[in-house]
């Protein structure tokens, strides 16, 4: 899933300063799921920003609303007919979910609710940790399904290197060497033949340095 | 009144205080008598970030408090209640409600004038 972080409640309510009434958006897709911007959540943000403004003697009106996802057309289109009533939207759906309203509703400012983080798992109730950096170039099936992209501190293809002191990456003691990780698991899966298999160097050209990357499924046109 | 704080969420608490509560008091049942394992442990975590998030707006995180009592303990919640009234009028009227008196009063005078 997207994960994501609430922003501070200040830097909401500076963002909102200018306007007497808002939408307050959420979306039930992943950022429901790891408890940042779904309908829970907008109610909560929507009585903390009431509270706020009306205790500082200026009220502000705002609808909750929370759409199935922000990503999707069809669901953003279900706005359309009261999004110019308001002011200002304030949606605690991810990154790309808040720049889909700002592109569908170009009259009305967009304003973000959440600091979007990364794709990631639940690891427990209330922890997630990130798994993937979407690079284009999947080399799962040779690493024991451990990404040596994200856990690899440097995003080495020839890990472990020398920060990695008993299975422990020299960045932080609670984080785990990617490159043990993928050792390790090879070894118990008696691949490690697959060690010698990944790429003498590693194409980023699916990775997001060409710029913004777009998939287009011509069969499904 | 919920007959359950498990039920209860963020969103619940901060509702009361735009319905004009000057505070709130959660009673749950005692730690690890919950007889949904642990409901009780749950509110708390909730009404920390409750009282989290009146400290930043200003309203006053001591106008929400969690106390754990047993269904038997009736002089000990009147004890509790009447303490954490103490509390709140000590604190006086919450701003929200101190803004909607002052509207409240301009807005006669408006009228009146």
């Amino acid at each position: 899933m997207i994960t994501g972080t609430p922003k501070p409640i200040e830097e909401i309510l500076e963002m909102v300063e200018p306007y007497d009434n808002i939408i307050v958006a959420g979306c039930h897709g992943c950022v429901t799921v790891c408890r940042v911007g779904g309908e829970k959540e907008v109610q909560v943000l929507a009585s903390t920003l009431r509270l706020a403004r009306e205790a500082g003697g200026r009220k502000i009106e705002i609808k909750e609303v929370s759409l199935e996802r922000q990503c999707d057309p069809e669901y953003v289109e279900l706005m359309r007919p009261y999004v110019e009533d308001y002011q200002a939207v304030l949606s605690i759906a991810c990154g790309a979910g808040i720049q889909f309203l700002a592109e569908k509703f170009t009259v009305t400012p967009l304003l973000p609710g959440i600091n979007t983080g990364f794709l990631g798992v639940t690891e427990r109730q209330g922890e997630w940790a990130e798994r993937c950096q979407g690079c284009g170039d999947c080399v799962l099936h040779l690493t024991g399904g451990i990404c040596p992209v994200t856990r690899c501190a440097k995003s080495l293809f020839h890990g472990p290197c020398g920060g990695s002191v008993r299975g422990i990456c020299e960045i932080d003691k609670d984080v785990k060497c990617g490159w043990q990780l993928i050792v390790d698991r090879l070894k118990a899966l008696d691949q490690m033949d697959n060690y010698g298999k990944l790429k003498p160097y590693k194409g980023w050209d699916a990775a997001r340095h060409g710029g913004p990357r777009r998939i287009l499924r011509e069969d499904m046109i | 009144m919920l007959p359950c704080t498990g039920r209860i969420d963020e969103a619940l608490l901060l509702k009361a205080f735009e319905n004009g509560a000057d505070g709130v008091m959660v009673v749950g049942c005692l730690e690890g008598d919950c007889h949904y394992v642990n409901g009780n442990i749950r509110a708390r975590a909730r009404v920390e970030r409750v009282y989290a998030i009146l400290e930043k707006i200003d309203i006053g995180p001591d106008r929400i408090r969690m106390y754990n009592l047993s269904a038997g303990e009736g002089s000990k919640f009147a004890e509790f209640a009447n303490e954490f009234v103490e509390q709140i009028l000590e604190l006086g009227p919450s701003p929200i409600n101190v803004a909607r008196t002052t509207t409240t009063q301009a807005t006669s005078q408006e009228e009146a004038a």
